[in-house]
């Protein structure tokens, strides 16, 4: 539809069918000017590497198209030829709209990130006839583990509702395996300011056990789509399938905000280690020069934290309307159904 | 009775005709053309004979290949059924010369109703009403100006020779009569080779009500009652009906009686019909006489539970009357409507082509279907454009008329254009379901039947865009079979991320794109439409059943059906029938097969023939020359007209591949 040239030339060159339209799309490795300083030939776009030369004479492209119009119609064709059957092994119900209106997260979710909101209110909008059979109910429930389905395709849901213990993560770690012994999606619900730190929880191994969660997450070989409806700090986006885990998808809500830590905690983990220089050196340093100090650094947070800011990079595959998440959900897990799901090896689970 | 009958036919009246020989245990034998040599008269007779070529001049009308066929057959008589030889005095003659017997009323009743002038002298005789007029023999012009104004303007000319419209004038002032009759003498003379000319009363708003009667040789003579044929086209009628709306008593007897007069007047034998013309006063007059089968005869049959052509065949082989006046009665109300092969938005222009598909509505004690033609059929140039006769019957008229109006939506054909839409139309319209009827009804109610304004049309595309919506969804939802048959991916909704679901398309109308875009508001069971058209804005919901859409507009709920056929939609709804189609994106004209160099030796070879001369004018896919390679000939054909200035070889002469063979110019 338009030029392919040089390295882009390769494309239409090695594709399996290709579609150019007449005096619109032009393939060439050299175009005119190239050709014109390198060998002095002078020559058209056209004459070069148009569709005329191509579909009649080159060959390097196959189906000449009258317009774009023309051109997307024989691309449906093509495609229509593959003799492709899309190999869904999963146990898929028919599909259900939730009981309650999706429409009603809006209502549900703040926009300010510190208020809380149950997680399973943001489930019964989401999953099919809003039936969520929850595993572990009563233990680590900071984290809410159950199967749904989505569509009528079954799903395990992973959803946080509040910080993750030890227990909590414990309990991630042995659903994401049920579900990869089981060839079901994962579904995380994204709403973590992080694991539980102070002596006791140290002490109780927190690290071990949040080890074991993002170990299997990061080994489970079934697709994983990740939604960001809240906070995503610190290890708590390892653990909730961040980016770096691998989800097919991960979209984000525009009330979400992404960081390392949160922007109070990083400017008073400064501020802390400010102060302690200067008392160290003797110099004191007053509340006013603190929230000077501080101020730069929650503007930078708040900034970088925002989901635009996020997914202006790459960060995620889009900010999404809530009452959409269903939706988002269903084609991307059918999308991902077109290949077979693998065998799952984890990795050592430490004890 | 007879043992075996020739039908001197085609169509739906031979196949009528032979269904009923059938049942009363006659043998029949079909004639047949050459364009009909498939038809489906021909499978459902005992024997066919093959008479001659498509045009009927050399088939149908060939009074001595009939009687041969019904020599060679042993046919002991010829049904003419109508048309053709139906009225031909000369072949009833040859029929009687021939042992034959021609079933139909005797020769003489024939030629004393060819001629309307005679026919009229007779009916005056026999005290039958007659349209004041003047019909003299040889009538001069100053004689005809006299007798027009005695009779009062306006006045209406006609052809005494003439039939279907040809050689007639309205004249409605005295000023314009010599001008309109000029005229009409040479139509007349031009189309009958007789320019002798009749004057007679003009009736502002006549209807057509037609009685038909039966005789038989023993003097028994009965009328089963009217018709009322009104509604026509270019004089053609296309909606009939029985009995006619609003006739009292007195009147239905006194026409009935009337009707026998002309009858007896001329010794009828047979089936027949007596053309009047009813004026709104109730007082009617002769127009003419039938002296064969009416095509709209099934009308008379339903209300009168009796068999027309089993009567006729009766009456010829020499039996009484089945029943006589008493025993005859009138059973609700009947209609008729003409499918033809034609096109009502173009003066009915007849249509010609293949019936790609054809089912007609489901018969039934109430739906009756009389065709000649099956599915795959071709509609040809050379016979009547008439696809079927839609027969439809029940207690009263306004029931039968609902029956007739669901029926025609019923009624699928493609391939070609009919006058469905049209029939349909005039079913739905107020003035017929009130039955103002007269002649001019069509064009009385022109602005209702045809739809003239795309204004009308355009209040009907929310249906239509509801309907390509939910079929489209239903299209989407069949194609999808297997596990993943509940994949958000085959939803054929215009979801869209962050964005509302809007559904861009556009609806072609009687040639014009409508932008018809389309919002999806909610999901599930709360899922609506809203509809944009223009300036308007509607909320629809809509459920597809088959062919019929629930749709519930603003809160009006109504069903329509809707019929695919040639890649458009018809839609029957309460304005009437619309055509419409989803317009599809202009992808350019095709050429994608490379025009390579046509006039290139595709390979080394020889040059064998040259087909053409140097300077020769040649036309499209004309053979040029000839060239053999590789043990294969090869043609070179022009590419389109134009002229060949020169061959670059001779005869016998080797070419390399890829060699320029001749110069070609193109006519343009």
């Amino acid at each position: 539809m338009g030029s392919c040239t040089a390295g882009g030339a390769y494309v239409p060159a090695m594709a399996d069918e290709s579609i150019i339209v007449k005096e619109q799309g032009t393939i060439f490795l050299g175009g005119p000017p190239l050709v014109r300083a390198a060998t002095g030939e002078v020559v058209t776009a056209e004459e070069l590497g148009g569709a005329d030369v191509h579909t009649r004479e080159s060959g390097v492209a196959d189906h000449f198209a009258q317009n774009d119009h023309h051109a997307l119609k024989l691309a449906r064709r093509a495609v229509s030829r593959l003799n492709r059957v899309k190999p869904v092994e999963l146990d898929v119900a028919e599909a259900k709209e939730p009981l309650y209106d999706p429409k009603e997260i809006h209502g549900i979710v703040s926009s300010d990130a510190r208020r809380p909101f149950d997680v399973s209110e943001i489930i019964a909008r989401i999953v099919d006839g809003s039936v969520f059979d929850e595993f572990k109910a009563r233990y680590g429930t900071t984290l809410v583990c159950g199967f749904a389905r989505i569509f009528g395709y079954p799903v395990g849901v992973v959803a946080n509702n509040g910080i993750l213990f030890g227990e909590s993560a414990q309990k991630g770690a042995h659903f994401v395996e049920l579900c990869g012994q089981r060839k079901i999606p994962l579904v995380f619900l994204q709403n973590i300011t992080g694991f539980m730190v102070g002596k006791q929880y140290e002490s109780e191994g927190i690290a071990k056990h949040g080890a074991k969660m993002v170990t299997a997450v990061s080994s489970v070989q079934v697709p994983k789509f990740t939604v960001i409806i809240g906070n995503s700090y610190g290890a708590g986006n390892y653990g909730m399938c961040g980016r770096a885990y691998e989800p097919r998808f991960l979209f984000t809500w525009p009330n979400a905000r992404i960081s390392v830590m949160g922007g109070e905690q990083a400017a008073g983990v400064l501020a802390q280690v400010k102060r302690d220089q200067k008392e160290r050196l003797g110099e004191s340093w007053s509340d006013q020069e603190e929230t000077a100090f501080k101020q730069p650094i929650l503007d930078r947070y708040e900034e970088q934290g925002h989901p635009y800011y996020a997914s202006a990079r790459l960060w995620d595959d889009g900010v999404i309307d809530p009452a959409q998440t269903r939706q988002v959900l269903g084609l991307a897990i059918s999308a991902s159904l077109n290949s077979p799901i693998e065998e799952t090896r984890f990795g050592v689970f430490r004890m | 009775m007879f043992s075996k009958i020739l039908v001197a036919n085609r169509g739906e009246i031979a196949c009528r005709i032979i269904r009923t020989a059938r049942r009363m245990g006659i043998s029949t034998v079909a004639v047949y053309s050459e364009a009909d040599r498939e038809a489906l008269h021909v499978s459902m007779a005992d024997e066919a004979v093959f008479i001659g070529p498509a045009p009927p001049r050399e088939s149908y009308l060939r009074i001595d290949r009939i009687l041969d066929a019904c020599k060679v057959t042993g046919a002991q008589a010829v049904h003419p059924g109508y048309g053709f030889l139906s009225e031909n005095a000369e072949f009833a003659r040859a029929c009687a010369d021939s042992a034959i017997v021609f079933i139909g009323p005797p020769v003489n009743a024939i030629e004393a109703m060819g001629s309307k002038s005679a026919a009229k002298n007779i009916m005056e005789a026999a005290g039958v009403p007659l349209l004041p007029g003047y019909h003299e023999a040889e009538p001069s012009d100053e004689a005809l100006a006299r007798a027009a104004m005695e009779i009062g303007f306006p006045v209406l000319l006609k052809a005494v020779a003439g039939g279907g419209g040809k050689g007639m004038r309205r004249v409605d002032q005295p000023d314009q009569f010599s001008a309109a009759l000029e005229a009409a003498k040479r139509e007349a003379a031009s189309s009958f080779g007789n320019d002798e000319m009749l004057v007679e009363k003009y009736l502002s708003a006549p209807r057509h009500v037609e009685v038909q009667v039966f005789c038989d040789r023993h003097g028994g003579a009965v009328y089963l009652f009217e018709r009322d044929c009104s509604v026509q086209r270019r004089h053609q009628k296309i909606i009939e009906e029985a009995p006619a709306p609003g006739l009292t008593q007195e009147l239905r007897e006194a026409m009935g009686e009337a009707a026998l007069r002309a009858a007896r007047a001329i010794s009828y034998e047979g089936a027949g019909t007596v053309e009047f013309l009813l004026d709104a006063d109730g007082s009617f007059y002769f127009m003419e006489m039938n002296t064969r089968l009416q095509v709209e005869h099934p009308v008379t049959e339903m209300i009168t539970r009796q068999d027309l052509v089993a009567w006729q065949l009766r009456v010829a082989a020499g039996e009484t009357l089945p029943l006589n006046q008493q025993g005859l009665q009138i059973h609700g109300h009947a209609f008729e409507a003409r499918i033809y092969a034609e096109d009502p938005d173009h003066d009915f222009l007849p249509a010609t082509g293949r019936l790609n598909y054809l089912q007609p509505p489901e018969e039934s004690t109430h739906v009756r279907v009389d065709t000649g033609v099956l599915q795959g059929d071709e509609v040809s140039v050379y016979y009547d454009p008439m696809i079927a006769k839609l027969v439809v019957w029940d207690e009263n008229r306004e029931r039968a008329l609902s029956r007739l109006g669901r029926a025609l939506s019923e009624y699928r054909v493609s391939g070609l254009s009919t006058n469905l839409s049209f029939l349909y139309n005039i079913a739905v319209s107020q003035p017929f379901g009130q039955a103002q009827l007269s002649t001019h009804f069509i064009e009385d109610h022109r602005d209702v039947l045809f739809h003239s304004s795309d204004q009308d049309r355009v209040k009907d595309l929310p249906l239509a865009s509801l309907y390509l919506l939910l079929n489209m969804e239903r299209d989407s939802r069949r194609r999808v079979g297997g596990k993943d048959h509940w994949s958000p991916w085959n939803a054929s909704s215009a979801w869209r991320l962050n964005q509302p679901s809007i559904h861009t398309g556009a609806i072609v109308l009687n040639g014009t794109e409508y932008d018809v875009p389309v919002q999806e508001i909610g999901s599930g069971k709360q899922r609506r439409f809203l509809i944009t058209v223009g300036d308007d804005s509607v909320v629809a919901t809509g459920e597809l059943d088959g062919n019929s859409l629930y749709a519930d507009i603003n809160g009006y709920r109504q069903r329509v059906e809707v019929v695919p056929h040639d890649g458009m939609y018809t839609l029957f709804g309460r304005r009437g029938a619309m055509q419409f189609a989803l317009a599809q994106p202009d992808v350019g004209q095709d050429d994608g097969h490379a025009a390579a160099d046509v006039f290139s030796a595709p390979m080394h070879g020889v040059i064998v023939k040259l087909l053409a001369g140097a300077g020769e004018t040649v036309t499209k896919g004309q053979p040029l020359l000839i060239m053999e390679a590789m043990k294969m000939e090869h043609t070179i054909c022009a590419p389109e007209d134009g002229v060949v200035t020169e061959f670059y070889f001779q005869e016998g002469e080797q070419v390399g591949g890829g060699v320029e063979l001749l110069n070609f110019e193109n006519k343009s």
